[in-house]
């Protein structure tokens, strides 16, 4: 194994296995994203879904939740000093970029592994759509992770940093919430899915994804400098 | 990891500065140390100890001046000088919700100490330090103390050839400064940068000592 490859192992590995013990972050998200299924329903008063409501009831929620996650993916290397152990080795530091990324990445599945059949018995007269879904969610998430770890890596170093964070991302992150609200429409409507566009979106979503990935490699390692 | 040779200028710093916007903390430090040789850097609070050991571990960039650390400039060769340093702070570098042995494999994972040989060394480091009934409990639960000797083991774990120590016996007892020397005492195979506000603790075991006033002006070499 290259000293990158197990660099990125052995940070996802830590990471992994504080989240397990700690439940900082998942419990979290998930109780904010059911909660907000359960405002949506009563705030909206509609039992069912579809469409274009039910796609932006859907990515409005997981943003929103992916923000708690994002906020608090780099405060033990931050409290911790985990960011001055990384400087202090002999590796890639885009190794902890692509650490924390799919660490993000993996919250937010074990998170839509949850919630999604929480909004579909919520919202959904029939669950068809959702194996097609499956490919939105995962670049969507995608996505998020390589913008939420570059954002949430620049937050960290600010007292602010539970504003600044969702500030930034927020507006980052409407490329990417636009295309996974496109691309899931037709598979939430009503009598059954359709695939209108659904190609175009996906292609949107990859793009988006593709970018940021390539910009987080390019600058990561400036800004954990001093 | 590569040693040094005894004859070798391990160090040598030359008007070195180093500012915080508009404020100096190192103010044209100069010092030259050989291999084997342990540095004392004394002055009070806000001096630029503190400052001094991040930019030698190349945690800062300097402002001004050269410095040459194991034959590397800094900051142009950094990244040639990472994984020669130990570096023990007034932080630990150890994760809270790992246990003192899981941190120990993470840093050694860091560092590309081969599993098995890593395995050997945190056991051997663990007893050294005193920590082998403690080494399964999470380092939240640990006293101040006992994090520091897990922190020495840390900074030494990946065998460096430059010791960069920033009040090594803070939190310690008296049995913890005695393991501690045993771990991070002086050695020919590496030369040590000690700040301490305890001359007479380490002045005997130093070649050199550096005194630095407030502003990180030098006093006396």
């Amino acid at each position: 194994m290259t000293p990158s490859r197990r660099a990125f192992a052995t940070i996802l590995a830590k990471d992994l296995r504080s989240e397990l013990r700690t439940l900082q972050s998942l419990p979290a998200m998930a109780l904010f994203a059911v909660t907000t299924f359960v405002i949506f329903r009563f705030g909206l008063d509609r039992t069912s879904l579809s469409g274009d409501l039910a796609a932006g009831v859907l990515w409005a929620t997981l943003l929103f939740a992916a923000i708690l996650g994002i906020n608090r993916l780099f405060v033990a290397e931050r409290e911790e000093g985990g960011f001055d152990a990384i400087r202090l080795a002999p590796i890639d530091r885009t190794a902890l970029f692509a650490a924390k990324a799919a660490a993000l990445f993996t919250y937010l599945l074990a998170l839509e592994l949850f919630v999604v059949p929480v909004f579909a018995l919520f919202f959904l007269d029939s669950a068809a759509g959702l194996g097609p879904l499956v490919a939105v969610l995962l670049l969507a998430d995608l996505g998020l992770a390589a913008t939420g770890t570059l954002i949430s890596s620049m937050a960290v170093h600010s007292r602010a940093r539970d504003l600044l964070g969702p500030l930034v991302l927020l507006p980052l992150s409407v490329p990417l919430t636009i295309a996974a609200a496109g691309a899931s429409e037709p598979l939430l409507a009503l009598g059954g899915p359709g695939y209108e566009g659904f190609g175009g979106w996906l292609a949107v979503l990859a793009l988006y994804d593709l970018v940021f990935l390539l910009v987080g490699y390019a600058v990561f390692d400036f800004l954990l400098e001093d | 990891m590569p040693g040094i040779e005894p004859s070798e200028l391990a160090i040598s710093v030359t008007d070195l500065r180093r500012d915080y916007g508009e404020r100096r903390a190192l103010d044209g430090v100069d010092f030259a140390l050989a291999g084997g040789e342990t540095l004392l850097v004394l002055g009070p609070n806000g001096a630029g100890k503190t400052t001094l050991l991040r930019v030698l571990a190349t945690l800062l960039r300097p402002s001004g001046g050269q410095a040459r650390v194991l034959g590397c400039e800094l900051p142009r060769e950094a990244w040639r000088l990472r994984g020669r340093v130990g570096y023990l702070g007034h932080e630990p570098l150890l994760y809270r919700d790992l246990s003192g042995r899981e941190n120990l494999r993470f840093h050694a994972d860091l560092h590309g100490i081969e599993r098995g040989e890593a395995e050997r060394r945190i056991g051997e480091l663990l007893a050294d330090a005193g920590m082998e009934n403690r080494a399964e409990s999470r380092v939240g639960e640990l006293s101040a103390g006992m994090r520091q000797r897990l922190a020495i083991c840390r900074c030494v774990l990946h065998e460096p050839a430059l010791l960069l120590l920033d009040e090594p016996d803070s939190h310690l007892d008296a049995e913890g400064r005695e393991l501690a020397r045993a771990l991070i005492g002086a050695d020919e195979s590496r030369i040590r940068v000690i700040v301490s506000h305890d001359p007479e603790r380490f002045a005997p075991e130093a070649q050199q000592i550096l005194r630095l006033e407030s502003g990180g002006k030098v006093v006396a070499a």
